[in-house]
């Protein structure tokens, strides 16, 4: 064995697959040249909000040349329940939201299953449909729990009590508009069955989870199907578990009885696979001259639809922000005739953020305090809510630095008096935090006799560069170089493993390859040589994954903006972002500058520009393609800086390290708000942060 | 994509002479936005005649200084012209602040003028829409309609003309040239456009068949002192909010003449005339500026979600015009 | 009511035959000439996932009628190194870390390659304003700016 001492994890080691996706090699889902004649679906959306399909006139459609099948609630296969209400594609006639498919065509080509597709007469029986949250919305509840399994509501002490005696107050409500996450790949899957044999290349964030999902909705047995994601263009969350363009696209298959590719439109992305829950958020912060927190009240009003219970856990975060010894947070749901909102980059910090640190910006200038100084005023030493002990916690030292690095010290903290010809401009800190978590995940390494070594691990990489760090942490457990290490994911044939979500793959994978190559390691150093047919060796990571508890295991970081406002116009530009973050050992510093960087301009997406835009008379998300749906640009993002510290974290998992795929994106839109805040003396407390909000408030 | 013939035009007779002869067909240019209707169903020709082998494809400065611009040069082509780039800055800031370099390098001139409404009911078939429909209805009044008209609009449409290009060209007072089945004719850009009045179908005076083969910018003294203005909500690579098209003579502090055209505010290129009235002869300050917006403002009517444009106009009229007075003293 | 197209993509001659008259140029080289290179995005010119080479220019795949093709010179991200050697600015994509998801990634490269024939130096507002076509979700641009400095920079 060619054994280095030389560390791969630290190193900026090349993104594996890079050459393969500048070259246009790199196949994503609908892109097989070996999957022979193949036919194209294309779903039919509902035009109505809520009802009953009365009657699908397909015949005429059936009858059209190169049509091979319409498929309808009528003639849709059989499903077995899933616990995921979205996934009962075509079970019944029941319309519950505008763009839920009803029906979809599968043709010779793309282009006649589109045509035939929108030609398809589909007449419903309509019924009132309620699609608006309101803060006080009649059918509010409170549900079980909040994502993934979190309690609903807490509470500690007598909050109404401690806001009444409060010397400082804060009590605003903040809001945060529907999100879409809008991966540059559409959703897209390619169905080929062979026999009673079914092979998904589909686009999605976890290989073997949506085998297993699907394979149980199809009453299959798991053995018998085989989903296979080698590049995944984006999820930020949608592709986290099936959507329905994988169900109709194995439904398609089977009836047309060849191989099928269904790749959607972004219009029906703003229907069918997920966006972020508005939110209705009331903040209460009390605290006494000195700014020290008394109490903290978090009230969250958010939606779900009628297909199935989907909770946001929106004020989780403020559960272990700050210190408090009064504290309480809630949850309500509103059940609304509304696509089903899911899981966007960050869910529930994402929004909760921006709500709890606008308002702690509130209370600093309240307080007459720096808000930097105020959030150090209310570092807890433990965790508040549970009592344990932080694993590690650099909250302090992210706002410290990253405010060294942004030059915050000699800021003017008085708002709307600084310009800069027709700007006016100002600056605003918030923090950011995630949770590291890890999920139990199963690796095979394998020992050639030439030296080399594979790893399979049913990983995905949707960009974050998995795949890379994977090599890395593999190559150091064999104690090789990464030349001669190939790591394979994305096939569900090589395994349980977490998804690529919740900011957990890195450590969740990185665990089980760590665990595999390091008994492949001793087990090759007692064997002394590799046979010539080699040596392989599993590993499973529930046990150790179990043992996990005593500490709360949680990444921090401090956003830093400076926002200018068009005097004129209202016009926001944010000309510089500054993020640090203590988030354990980066495995990988080339990837994760990117990923950081990418969730901190989905953050400035966020502040400026992202809303779906409902209308009430239709249900629907009106402003449904990239036109209207104004996502960052490159011209948007002028001086970006992510920054993290040399965290030490040996408690967190055998790596040391944080996930880093979604922190960035939180506490962001807070950052620029109270930069616009700074700039203009104008709190916008409801997202996102346009023209039309500022003109005619700012300072004259 | 409903299916549809496909012609390749070799001169404009004969375009002409098809598209006449085909109540169903269109011609098509750069395709940015007629393919993109077409796969929305918004658009289903039955006929589609290309246009882009026709010769109407240089810039030509005449003798007295007119510019004539062939309807197929690509809006990325124009802007760059010494002609443009140099002597008419509104106009080339207006091509500029358009789309994307991509989509710049595709549109024609022709195609950019006749380019129809962003409104999102008007781009989904599945809601109704008097423009698309006539009669079916008006969603936009009651749904999502921050970025469209507070001027021209009409109970039946108020629907927005996209177009940066179109609004510099109608402070040009830019000429459209005509060929059709009765001839060639020449039209001013400000006729171009209908107001939707009870037909928000009928976009254009344009007959069936006509096409537009050039446009003329007749020559503006003053035309070195211009600018267009374009607000949008991303700093760009998106359809304007509001913006404004301004050339500015100024004489010893007094306004001798002025041109402004207003952008995303209408169904069509607004020409400001009311403001410019209410400028000449006037003093070059702000409070003139400002009165003058007023004045064309005046008659605007505002729904819930676009007042927010009447303010920002004034602003921008204000703000496009000092700076422009502060160039000229 | 099917056509016949023929067009030079990356320096060869290709044909496609039985295209239909409503397919983008983007369908015919992704489903019928075997380059799915150029991804699909949009579909409205919004994203630039489609950017290609049209007779040297950058225009958005998904809006060419395959009609409108016929006859043209049309360069993909296949076609910008020469088979063995990537190209320079595919070389600084992956040096730079510009590359993430890598769907946005064909488009940005095209319109990368040519500005940089156009402007061998550009100004980062050029660079901002020249990709302002492409959007990508990933990268928040940073890095993507970086390959196109670096491009330029190993080419002077």
């Amino acid at each position: 064995m060619t054994q280095t001492d030389v560390r791969a994890v630290g190193s900026g080691l090349g993104r594996i697959e890079g050459p393969a996706k500048v070259t246009g090699q790199a196949k994503y889902a609908t892109e097989q040249d070996d999957v022979q004649d193949v036919a194209y679906v294309w779903p039919v959306p509902a035009t109505i909000a809520k009802g009953t399909i009365r009657r699908i006139d397909d015949a005429p459609i059936r009858a059209m040349a190169q049509v091979l099948a319409v498929l309808t609630p009528d003639n849709a296969p059989h499903l077995q329940p899933a616990e995921d209400g979205e996934l009962a594609v075509l079970q019944s006639r029941t319309v519950s939201y505008r763009g839920q498919f009803v029906a979809a065509v599968v043709a010779q080509t793309l282009e006649i299953a589109r045509e035939a597709a929108e030609r398809l007469q589909v007449e419903y029986d309509v019924e009132p449909h309620d699609v608006e949250l309101t803060q006080d919305h009649p059918t509010l509840y409170k549900p079980d729990q909040v994502n993934p399994s979190f309690p609903t509501d807490t509470e500690q002490g007598d909050v109404d009590e401690a806001l009444g005696a409060a010397a400082n107050l804060v009590d605003h409500t903040y809001t945060t508009p529907a999100l879409h996450n809008n991966p540059m790949e559409p959703h897209a899957t390619l169905a080929s069955w062979d026999g009673d044999e079914l092979t998904l290349y589909d686009s999605n964030q976890g290989a073997y989870s949506a085998q297993q999902t699907l394979a149980k909705l199809f009453g299959l047995d798991p053995a018998v199907v085989h989903v296979v994601s080698q590049h995944v263009g984006g999820g930020f969350g949608s592709k986290g578990t099936p959507r329905a363009n994988a169900v109709l696209a194995v439904m398609a298959a089977r009836m047309v009885r060849r191989p099928v590719k269904l790749a959607l439109h972004r219009h029906h992305m703003f229907a069918v696979v997920g966006y972020r829950t508005p939110t209705i958020q009331r903040i209460r912060l009390g605290a006494d001259a000195e700014g020290r927190l008394s109490a903290i009240s978090h009230d969250v009003v958010e939606q779900t639809s009628t297909v199935m219970e989907f909770a946001e856990q929106t004020a989780l975060a403020t559960r272990i922000m700050y210190a408090a010894p009064h504290r309480r947070t809630t949850h309500r749901l509103a059940r609304l005739d509304i696509p089903t909102p899911r899981w966007m980059r960050a869910p529930g910090e994402c929004p909760g953020m921006y709500a709890l640190e606008s308002a702690m910006d509130e209370l600093a200038i309240e307080c007459g305090l720096d808000p930097i100084e105020l959030r150090i005023r209310n570092e807890p030493e433990r965790d508040p809510e549970s009592g344990k002990p932080w694993s590690s916690r650099s909250l302090v030292e992210c706002l410290r630095e990253g405010a060294q690095l942004f030059g915050w010290g000699d800021r003017d903290p008085r708002p709307g008096t600084r310009s800069d010809g027709d700007w006016l401009v100002g600056t605003g800190v918030a923090a950011s935090t995630y949770p590291a978590y890890a999920s139990p995940s199963t690796a095979t390494a394998r020992a050639a006799a030439d030296g080399r070594f594979v790893v399979r691990i049913a990983a995905a990489d949707i960009g974050t560069g998995a795949r890379t760090a994977l090599t890395q942490i593999a190559a150091d457990a064999l104690r090789v170089s990464t030349d001669f290490v190939r790591v394979e994911i994305g096939d569900s044939a090589f395994g349980q493993a977490s998804l690529a979500g919740g900011s957990m793959g890195t450590a969740s994978w990185g665990w089980a390859v760590t665990k595999a190559c390091t008994e492949l390691r001793e087990k090759v150093e007692r064997n002394g040589e590799v046979p010539v047919d080699g040596i392989e060796v599993q590993a499973e990571t529930s046990a150790e994954i179990e043992a996990r508890s005593g500490y709360k295991y949680q990444g921090f970081g401090a956003q830093f903006a400076e926002a200018r406002v068009n005097i004129d116009t209202g016009e926001v530009r944010v000309p510089r972002l500054l993020g640090m973050f203590g988030v354990g050992r980066i495995i990988n510093p080339r990837t994760a500058r990117s990923q950081f960087i990418g969730g901190m301009t989905m953050g400035l997406s966020m502040a400026l520009h992202e809303e779906g835009v409902l209308d009430l008379a239709f249900g629907d998300y009106v402003n449904h393609d990239l036109a209207e749906y104004h996502i960052a640009a490159c011209a948007d993002v002028t001086d970006i800086e992510a920054h993290w510290l040399d965290e030490h974290d040996e408690r967190v998992n055998p790596m040391g390290s944080k996930g880093i795929g979604e922190i960035g994106i939180v506490g962001t839109a807070a950052a620029v708000a109270n930069a616009v805040h700074h700039a203009t003396a104008v709190r916008i407390r409801d997202l996102p942060i346009r023209l039309d909000k500022l003109l005619g408030r700012l300072p004259g | 994509m409903r299916p549809f013939q496909f012609v390749r035009a070799d001169d404009a007779a004969t375009a002409v002479q098809t598209v006449t002869a085909n109540p169903k067909a269109k011609f098509l240019a750069g395709g940015t936005n007629l393919v993109d209707l077409m796969k929305l169903g918004v658009e289903r020709p039955d006929l589609l005649v290309d246009l882009t082998r026709l010769p109407f494809d240089s810039v030509d400065v005449e003798a007295d200084g007119t510019v004539r611009i062939g309807t197929n040069v690509r809006n990325s082509d124009l802007a760059a012209h010494p002609a443009v780039r140099n002597g008419l800055p509104l106009l080339s800031q207006a091509l500029l602040a358009g789309a994307s370099g991509q989509l710049r390098n595709m549109a024609t001139v022709g195609g950019n003028l006749l380019q129809r409404t962003r409104c999102v009911y008007f781009q989904d078939v599945t809601k109704p829409c008097n423009k698309r429909q006539p009669g079916s209805g008006c969603p936009a009044r009651q749904g999502d309609h921050r970025n469209l008209a507070i001027l021209g609009a009409s109970e039946a449409c108020i629907a927005t003309h996209p177009s940066d290009m179109a609004v510099a060209l109608a402070a040009l007072d830019a000429r459209v040239a005509v060929s059709g089945p009765d001839g060639d004719r020449e039209t001013p850009l400000a006729e171009l456009h209908a107001l939707p009045g009870e037909h928000p179908e009928q976009e254009t005076t344009l007959r069936h068949g006509e096409l537009i083969t050039g446009i003329a910018v007749p020559p503006l003294a003053y035309a070195e002192r211009s600018a267009y203005r374009k607000v949008r909500d991303r700093a760009s690579y998106a359809f304007a909010v509001a913006s404004v098209a301004a050339a500015l003579d100024v004489e010893d502090g007094v306004v001798r003449d002025v041109r402004l055209a207003f952008g995303a505010v209408a169904p069509k290129p607004w020409r400001a005339h009311a403001a410019e009235d209410a400028l000449r002869g006037r003093p070059a300050t702000a409070a003139s500026f400002r009165a003058a917006a007023e004045a064309e403002l005046a008659a605007a009517e505002p729904l819930r979600d676009n007042a927010f444009k009447v303010p920002l106009i004034t602003n921008v009229v204000v703000r496009t015009l000092s700076d422009l007075a502060g160039e000229t003293s | 009511m099917t056509i016949r197209v023929t067009m030079t993509v990356n320096g060869e001659p290709l044909t496609a035959d039985d295209v239909w008259e409503g397919e983008s140029l983007l369908h015919v080289l992704r489903e019928r000439l075997g380059l799915p290179g150029s991804k699909n995005a949009c579909e409205q010119g919004e994203c630039g996932s489609c950017t290609v080479l049209l007779g040297g220019e950058v225009v958005c795949a998904c809006l060419v009628g395959a009609g409108q093709a016929e006859g043209a010179d049309i360069v993909t991200v296949e076609g910008l190194g020469d088979g063995e050697q990537l190209a320079t600015i595919q070389q600084t994509f992956v040096a730079a870390g510009a590359v993430q998801c890598g769907f946005c990634t064909p488009g940005l490269l095209i319109t990368a390659f040519d500005l940089l024939n156009r402007d061998p130096d550009p100004s980062d507002a050029t660079i901002r304003e020249a990709l302002a076509g492409n959007l990508c979700r990933c990268t928040g641009y940073e890095k993507i700016l970086d390959a196109v400095r670096l491009a330029a920079e190993r080419a002077r």
